[in-house]
């Protein structure tokens, strides 16, 4: 069987004809891996054992009829969600031995489905990155050029899929770590509404902004996997107590009528020239199926980062304080607790991460609090003000996913703040907690995908999965040759 | 007398004995094997987030009501942010801008005079493990069994200026924590502890001094120590012309002197921002209202009930409910034998002597309130003697059980049996003579020799009663 960007619901069918065993499914993507990841390093660790172990637990479930849309369906995961018994290091030195001793809620709604674990995928360290380049493990390749980045922080899932070293993964989106990675390696990735998906288990990053999503071949594997994970978490108080239709429901839908509105700030001269024209060209292609085009303005969009980047460190700042040495994880030396978790922080983490959590504790400091912190939970309100009026007149926003297509390793090593500017395009939907989905719109002239994000209203998945399927249903991605 | 006077206020820190943690579902109970009552979530592993115990919300916002707080409406948590190895999650969630209690006050009695505390804010907030420290292996080994449990910090005005006042105030909420069911105050537990801040100024002086702040006080009597120690510590610095510096210190029992824990500088800069993890709550009017209807009897209301309806004597009354063990024994007490008068005396007479002796431990007693009634009726209605009532109190004590089979087993009734009487009162008068004769003669302080021995002689087999009136007649002879 030809697994090359196969889709979920195809698995399904060959699953249940039993055209393929759940374990000989496995064995194809084991096989994809063992050929190719040595290229990509997309994994950080790989479970074969265990997965051969659940496939074939899912194989009685399809054999005795018990059949759920993910049994024996094989998927990675992004190694900031705790895993049972399996390593989950966050691509962290922090964290290189230490094993959960128990799940992530999404991981548990996956085991009641009977899924099967490839592996742990690589990520930028902690999740703060948006190349995958600050892992400490696995510094993953771009499937479509081995020479540039696959995006991040989500890179290692994003690359599997795209490698079809795994028809679907779990990532997690604090300022578009989803949704960029898809776009830098040609597939879809959906950031859902926050509070959409437990954080249960997520090794937080920033609490107010992390969400868990898939990155899937189509729009159409992301509403099968949204269906899977979504659902309200006693385990989280964040979580949303909205109900949680079918996402798959208005799936080929014609987007005939819907208004989609196109922020001028979005396509200035800050983005790439080759990316804007592609974006622009969705735009007409959903036209020409009778959606409708919306100009308009979110102007607080130039304080975006700034406010994304005080938030998400001090959240941060706070959050990556428990890595101490004293309970797990990595521990360096000291006579006194003070030196034992001075020596075990300096040592364990990275450069980006004591970057960020200086700048989160410098921000948390008294006396700062007031002009920073605060100020930036205040253009937080702007931010969502400003998209709550966008959303009165059009039902969906299409903007680049990133201000570039995936760019060669090492080029925004020695620039940080270059580097946090290009998430300009994805983190105010993570500000707005809103959902948005990333899919590929065409190639560069160098063959790099280029990706559109579509942001929907809170709550409001359907739409901009109908959105982007309505879009995918005229294109035809290409998988990459590496 | 002194030049100088002292302004306290006090911070205490008291456990909700709620069964579970503030912000997962692990057992807040004291003690335990270390580590065995901890979950993911208390423990601080990556990924684990806290869910708010609604228990614990409801808890605080009764000590607000018990000392006379505003509740608010609109209440977060903050995220308080520090390293020690304790803390497994390198913060503490408290409360900072937003309290749960605002503006309260707490009256107090201290020395005969009564008195206003106000209170500036109570908070709810989570403990933190404990750290064993192995001096023979120079290790240190941490606990978190402790970790998550709910804490409440009752934060006073400074409005003490003395250690009685101090005291005073914390035997109060201390009494109203535990009749409204939220802490059990066992200082010894360590489930309610006290940091006291002091200052003091020249009398007549209308600004503050600087204040130091004492930590880690375990007992009524270390603080109140601990208080007249520092206030003189204060005192002599200032008399030499030297300066009080703000810092921390530790008050040490045995050498009765406090010392410098940390300076200002070395304050804690413990960047405060609010938890995300953990949203909001908005009351509602119905919710509040239901939370203050469901708020036990309070001391005051008690001493009241019992001196209006049982006409019990104030004093009496409050001695009872000064420890509500005891007055919760005496309420089951007096239902099963409706004098409350005779079971309150016997309480203030008799059991509370023993536990004042150390004889009794409220905590573990054999005994129930009903039995103790049975036992009262028994004295009351002349079925036992007054020293045999005491065996038999002293038999409960001791393995437990009831009074009427103690009393059979030992054979301690009073017996109509006038034969038993007769012969042995005969026997004691027969045997002194002289001291008949000088009764007779109208030495009427000669009678309480002959009782004396009669109740020696008889060992509570016959009634009071029945052998003064024998004696009596006997002797008229």
């Amino acid at each position: 069987m030809d697994i090359t960007r196969a889709k979920i619901r195809d698995l399904r069918k060959a699953l249940d004809s039993k055209e393929i065993s759940a374990a000989e499914l496995c064995g194809e993507y084991f096989r994809n891996i063992e050929a190719g990841d040595g290229k990509v390093q997309s994994f950080i660790t790989v479970t074969k054992e265990k997965a051969l172990e659940m496939a074939a637990n899912a194989q009685k479930r399809i054999d005795s009829g018990d059949v759920s849309p993910l049994t024996g369906i094989p998927l990675a995961i992004k190694d900031n969600i705790c895993t049972d018994g399996v390593k989950t290091t966050c691509a962290s030195k922090m964290l290189e031995n230490f094993i959960p001793p128990y799940d992530a809620t999404v991981i548990e709604k996956l085991n009641a489905e009977g899924y099967v674990l490839l592996g742990k995928t690589s990520m930028d360290e902690f999740a703060m990155g948006g190349s995958t380049q600050t892992s400490a493990f696995a510094k993953t390749k771009n499937p479509y050029d081995l020479e540039r980045v696959p995006g991040g922080s989500s890179g290692g899932s994003a690359a599997a899929v795209s490698a079809s070293f795994a028809p679907a993964a779990l990532g997690s989106d604090t300022g578009g770590s989803i949704r960029q990675p898809a776009s830098f390696c040609g597939v879809t990735g959906i950031k859902p509404t926050y509070g959409r998906v437990s954080r249960y288990g997520l090794v937080a990053f920033a609490s107010s902004l992390d969400q868990i999503g898939p990155i899937c071949s189509d729009a159409r594997d992301c509403a099968i996997m949204l269906n899977a994970i979504c659902a309200h978490d006693p385990h989280d108080a964040t979580s949303a107590r909205q109900p949680v239709p079918d996402f798959t429901e208005k799936l080929g839908q014609s987007v005939s009528g819907m208004k989609i509105a196109m922020p001028k700030e979005f396509y200035s001269d800050d983005i790439d020239d080759e990316v804007k024209s592609h974006v622009m060209n969705a735009a007409k292609v959903l036209e020409s199926q009778g959606a409708q085009l919306v100009e308009c303005s979110i102007p607080g969009l130039k304080y975006a980062i700034p406010a994304y980047y005080l938030i998400a460190c001090a959240e941060a700042a706070s959050n990556l304080s428990r890595f101490d040495g004293i309970k797990y994880g990595f521990r360096g030396e000291g006579r006194t607790f003070e030196e034992l978790i001075r020596d075990s922080r300096s040592k364990g983490f990275g450069e980006e991460v004591k970057r960020r959590i200086l700048l989160g504790n410098y921000a948390l400091s008294s006396g700062y609090y007031d002009a920073y912190y605060k100020k930036a939970l205040a253009l937080k309100q702007q931010i969502i003000k400003e998209y709550n009026d966008v959303f009165d007149k059009a039902d969906v926003i299409l903007t680049p996913t990133a201000p570039t297509p995936a760019y060669k390793i090492g080029v925004q090593d020695n620039d940080p703040v270059k580097m946090y500017l290009a998430d300009i395009c994805t983190v105010t939907v993570n500000i707005a907690s809103l959902p948005g989905i990333s899919t590929t719109c065409g190639y560069t002239a160098e063959g790099m995908p280029v990706g559109m994000s579509v942001i929907g209203r809170r709550f409001d998945e359907q739409t901009i999965l109908q959105c982007a399927d309505a879009f995918e249903q005229t294109f035809a991605p290409t998988a990459p040759k590496f | 007398m002194s030049a100088y006077f002292p302004t306290i206020g006090l911070e205490t820190h008291a456990e909700l004995s709620t069964n579970s943690k503030v912000f997962c579902t692990c057992s807040a109970e004291f003690g335990g094997t270390p580590n065995s009552r901890c979950c993911p979530v208390c423990s601080g592993l990556p990924g684990t987030l806290p869910v708010l115990n609604r228990k614990a919300v409801e808890y605080i916002i009764k000590a607000g009501y018990v000392m006379n707080c505003e509740i608010s409406r609109f209440t977060k948590w903050d995220r308080k942010n520090y390293f020690y190895p304790d803390l497994p999650k390198a913060y503490q969630i408290s409360q900072m801008p937003r309290p749960v209690c605002l503006a309260g006050t707490v009256k107090i009695n201290a020395g005969g005079k009564e008195k206003d505390i106000r209170i500036n804010r109570i908070h709810l907030e989570e403990d933190a493990g404990k750290l064993v420290h192995d001096e023979v292996n120079r290790i240190s080994l941490a606990d978190y069994n402790r970790c998550g449990v709910p804490l409440i910090e009752i934060v006073t005005e400074p409005d003490f200026h003395s250690a009685e006042e101090v005291v005073a105030y914390l035997e109060k909420i201390m009494l109203l924590l535990q009749y409204a069911g939220i802490c059990d105050c066992k200082m010894e537990q360590g489930s309610i502890r006290c940091d006291v801040n002091i200052s003091i100024a020249p009398k007549g002086s209308n600004e503050l001094g600087t204040r130091t702040e004492l930590k880690n006080l375990n007992s009524l009597k270390a603080i109140a120590r601990a208080i007249e120690v520092e206030i003189e510590r204060q005192e002599e610095l200032l008399d030499n012309g030297e300066k009080v510096i703000q810092e921390t210190r530790r008050f040490n029992e045995a050498l009765g002197e406090t010392t410098a824990m940390r300076s200002k500088e070395d304050a804690h800069d413990y960047r405060y921002f609010p938890d995300p993890d953990i949203p909001p709550i908005i009351f509602t009017e119905e919710e509040l209202e239901e939370i203050r209807n469901s708020i036990p009897e309070l001391p005051e209301q008690r001493v009241a009930r019992y001196v209006e309806q049982y006409g019990i004597k104030k004093p009496d009354a409050d001695l009872i409910v000064s420890d509500k063990k005891i007055c919760d024994f005496f309420d089951v007490a007096i239902q099963e034998y409706d004098n409350p008068k005779a079971v309150a005396n016997y309480i203030t007479g008799e059991l509370l002597r023993r536990k004042n002796l150390g004889e009794v431990d409220m905590d573990d007693l054999k005994f129930t309130g009903k039995e103790f009634a049975q036992l009262v009726e028994l004295l009351q209605t002349d079925k036992v003697s007054q020293s045999n009532a005491k065996v038999i109190l002293g038999e409960m004590i001791e393995n437990g059980g009831a009074p009427k089979s103690i009393a059979d087993a030992k054979d301690l009734w009073i017996k109509e049996d006038n034969d038993l009487l007769a012969k042995t009162v005969d026997e004691i008068i027969a045997n002194n003579p002289k001291a008949a004769e000088q009764y007779r003669s109208g030495d009427q302080k000669v009678f309480g020799f002959f009782m004396g021995q009669a109740n020696k002689a008889l060992k509570g087999q016959a009634s009071p009663k029945a052998i003064q009136e024998y004696i009596r007649k006997k002797l008229s002879e």
